[in-house]
C-alpha cells in the first residue's frame, strides 16, 4: 500500500510538472509583456523586475484598433452565419434526416481536408474580379465555408443526444414543428450551439494565411498585425509579448468557456 | 466520456413509418413521397450549395488554371499548356523540398506530440489533487492564437541575446554558458518544437477522452484477476485507444500538413523549411507565376486526398460504433 501511495504522489507530482511546462511559455510571455523594454531584453531573464505598462502603451500606440475590429467583425459575423445555415442542415441530418444523409455528412468533412492553399489563387482571382479584395465581406465568406462542415458535424452530434421519445411525445401530443422546436430540442442542444460558436470563433479569430493574401489596408485582421508587428528597431521584445496576449486573450476567453466541449468540437463530433 | 450509444441511424427510419403513414394507401403517392422528400432537403440545401461552391468551385478552378502558362508579370503569354507545369513542379528540386519538408514536419509534430499527449492523457486519468487545474494549464498553449505562439517562440524563447532558453542556460552554467543559436543552427526542429507545444494538448484531450469512456468495470476484473498495470495498458487500454489515437494522428495531420503560420513566422521559409504551403503562397504571391502556384496546390491537394480517405475511414469507424 504505501508503494503505491508513493507512486501516486510520483505521478501526480509528475502530473504538475508536465503541466506546469507547458503553460511556462504563455506564463513567461505575459510576464515580459508587463517588464519594461530594457528588463525584457536581459540575459540572465530578470524575473523579479517591477512591473510596467510599456509594453502595452507601445501596443496600443501602434494603432491596433483597426485590425482587432476587423477580426471581431469577420469572427462574429461569420460565426453567427455559420450557425444559421448549420442548425436547419444538421436537423436535416438527423432529426428528420433526408436520404442518403450519411454521405451528405462525409462530403462535408472530406472538404474540411481540403488545403485551403490549393484554392487560395482562384479566390483571390474571384475576388480581384468581383472588387471584394481587402473587404472584410470576403473574409466572412470564406471562415463561414471553412467552419461550416464542423459546425454541421457537431451540432448533429448534439442533435442525436436529443432523445426520441421526447420527439414522438410531441408529436403525439400534435406539437407544432416551433414548438417542437423551442421547447424539445432548444433546451437540449443550447449548450451545444454555444460551444460550435465558441469553436467557429477560435478558427476564424486565428486564420492568417487568407487574411494576409486577400487583405491589406483596410481589412487586415489581427493575426495580419501581428506578422508585421516586429519590424520596428531597437527593442521590441515586451510590445511583441503585450501584443501576442493581447490578440490571443478572445481565444484564450473562447476556450475555456467551451473547455467541456472543446473536444467534441475538435473531433468533429466523432469523439464525447 | 462517450455517451451511451444515440441511436442515429434507428431514429431516422423510426420517424420516417410514424409520418409516412399518411401518405401511403393514397392516390397521389409517389408525388405526396417526392414532395415530402424535398420537405426534408430543404433545410439542408442552403449550407450545402455554400460549401460546394465556396470549396469545390475553386479547387476545379485551380486545376484549370494548374493546365495553363500563366504569369501574372507576363500577361501576353496567358494560355493553356497541358502539363507542362507539373513537369516543371515535380523535376524543380524547390518543390521536391517542399514535398519533403512536409512530410518531415508533419510526421514528426504529429508523431512527436501523440506520444507526449498519450503520456499526459494517462497522467491525467486518475483522481489527484489540482487535477482540473493542470488540464486547463495543459489546453492553455493549443488557446494561444497560432501566429502568437510562433512570435512567442522566435522572439521570447528562441532568440539567441535575450530569448528565455539562453538565458535558463546563463542562469544554471553561468556566463561562459554556451548560448546557441537555436533557429540558425536547428530551424527545421525549431518549427516542430513550437508546433509540437500547441498539438500536444489537441492530442492530450481527445486521447484522455478515448481512455476515459473505458469500461472500468472490466479494467477492475482484470486487475483484481492479477493483471499488471503493464498488461492491463497493452492488452486492455491500447486496443481501446486506436480509433482515438488513429483518429487524432489523422486530425492533426490534416490540421500541420496545412502549416502556414509557424514557417512564415519563424524563418519566413528560409533555411530549408519551406513547406508546400509556404512554398505555394510564394510561387503566387511573389512570383506571381498563378500556373506553376495551381500545380502545387493541385499536388498538395492529391496528397491531402491520401491522408484524408484514411481519416475519413477512422471517423466513420467511430461513427458507426456510435451509433450501433
Amino acid at each position: 500500500m504505501t508503494t503505491r501511495t508513493r507512486s501516486g504522489t510520483l505521478l501526480t507530482v509528475a502530473a504538475w510538472l508536465v503541466g506546469l511546462i507547458f503553460v511556462a511559455p504563455v506564463l513567461w510571455m505575459v510576464l515580459t509583456s508587463f517588464h519594461s523594454e530594457t528588463d525584457a531584453a536581459t540575459n540572465p531573464p530578470s524575473l523579479l523586475a517591477p512591473l510596467s505598462l510599456e509594453g502595452y502603451r507601445s501596443f496600443l500606440d501602434s494603432g491596433p484598433w483597426p485590425p482587432l475590429l476587423n477580426s471581431v467583425t469577420a469572427s462574429v459575423l461569420s460565426t453567427a452565419l455559420v450557425l444559421v445555415l448549420a442548425l436547419p442542415a444538421a436537423y436535416a441530418l438527423s432529426i428528420r434526416p433526408v436520404r442518403k444523409w450519411s454521405d451528405v455528412l462525409f462530403f462535408l468533412l472530406s472538404t474540411k481536408m481540403l488545403p485551403l492553399v490549393a484554392g487560395l489563387l482562384p479566390i483571390y482571382l474571384f475576388a480581384q474580379v468581383t472588387g471584394l479584395l481587402d473587404t472584410v465581406w470576403l473574409l466572412i465568406l470564406l471562415y463561414t465555408a471553412m467552419n461550416l462542415p464542423i459546425a454541421i458535424w457537431m451540432l448533429r452530434s448534439f442533435l442525436a443526444e436529443v432523445p426520441v421519445e421526447m420527439l414522438e411525445a410531441a408529436q403525439v401530443d400534435g406539437a407544432s414543428l416551433s414548438r417542437t422546436l423551442r421547447e424539445v430540442i432548444a433546451p437540449v442542444i443550447m449548450p451545444g450551439i454555444a460551444a460550435a460558436g465558441l469553436i467557429c470563433f477560435i478558427f476564424s479569430w486565428n486564420e492568417l494565411l487568407f487574411a494576409r493574401v486577400l487583405t491589406s489596408t483596410v481589412a487586415s485582421t489581427a493575426p495580419v498585425f501581428l506578422t508585421g508587428f516586429v519590424t520596428s528597431q531597437g527593442l521590441f521584445l515586451a510590445q511583441v509579448c503585450a501584443a501576442s496576449f493581447a490578440v490571443s486573450l478572445p481565444v484564450l476567453a473562447a476556450g475555456f468557456a467551451a473547455q467541456d466541449k472543446l473536444v467534441q468540437g475538435l473531433s468533429m463530433g466523432a469523439v464525447r | 466520456m462517450t455517451a451511451p450509444a444515440t441511436k442515429v441511424t434507428p431514429r431516422g427510419s423510426r420517424i420516417t413509418t410514424v409520418e409516412g403513414r399518411t401518405p401511403e394507401g393514397m392516390g397521389s403517392q409517389g408525388a405526396m413521397r417526392q414532395a415530402g422528400a424535398w420537405a426534408r432537403r430543404a433545410p439542408l440545401l442552403p449550407a450545402l450549395i455554400f460549401v460546394i461552391v465556396m470549396t469545390q468551385l475553386p479547387f476545379a478552378t485551380s486545376v484549370v488554371i494548374s493546365l495553363m502558362n500563366w504569369n501574372a508579370y507576363y500577361p501576353d503569354e496567358r494560355g493553356f499548356t497541358g502539363f507542362d507545369n507539373f513537369a516543371r513542379v515535380v523535376t524543380d528540386t524547390n518543390t521536391r523540398e517542399a514535398v519533403v519538408v512536409t512530410v518531415l514536419l508533419t510526421a514528426s509534430v504529429v508523431l512527436v506530440s501523440l506520444l507526449l499527449g498519450l503520456g499526459i492523457a494517462l497522467l491525467l486519468d486518475r483522481r489527484f489533487r489540482g487535477r482540473g487545474v493542470v488540464r486547463t494549464m495543459m489546453i492553455t498553449p493549443f488557446l494561444i492564437v497560432p501566429v502568437a505562439a510562433a512570435l512567442l517562440w522566435k522572439h521570447a524563447l528562441y532568440n539567441p541575446e535575450y530569448g528565455l532558453f539562453n538565458g535558463l542556460l546563463t542562469m544554471l552554467f553561468g556566463s561562459d554558458a554556451p548560448q546557441p543559436d537555436w533557429i540558425s543552427s536547428f530551424p527545421l526542429p525549431a518549427i516542430i518544437t513550437a508546433l509540437v507545444w500547441q498539438w500536444t494538448p489537441f492530442m492530450m484531450l481527445i486521447l484522455l477522452a478515448g481512455l476515459q469512456s473505458r469500461p472500468m468495470d472490466v479494467v477492475e476484473a482484470a486487475r483484481i484477476d492479477g493483471a499488471g498495470a503493464w498488461q492491463i495498458f497493452t492488452h486492455m487500454t491500447l486496443p481501446h485507444l486506436r480509433p482515438y489515437l488513429e483518429l487524432s494522428a489523422l486530425l492533426g495531420a490534416i490540421y500541420v500538413v496545412q502549416n502556414f503560420d509557424h514557417v512564415f513566422t519563424i524563418t519566413s521559409g528560409g533555411l530549408g523549411t519551406a513547406n508546400l504551403p509556404y512554398f505555394i503562397y510564394q510561387t503566387f504571391y511573389t512570383a506571381q507565376d498563378y500556373g506553376r502556384a495551381s500545380a502545387a496546390g493541385v499536388v498538395t491537394l492529391l496528397g491531402t486526398i491520401l491522408i484524408a480517405m484514411l481519416a475519413l475511414r477512422t471517423v466513420l469507424s467511430l461513427f458507426k460504433e456510435e451509433s450501433r
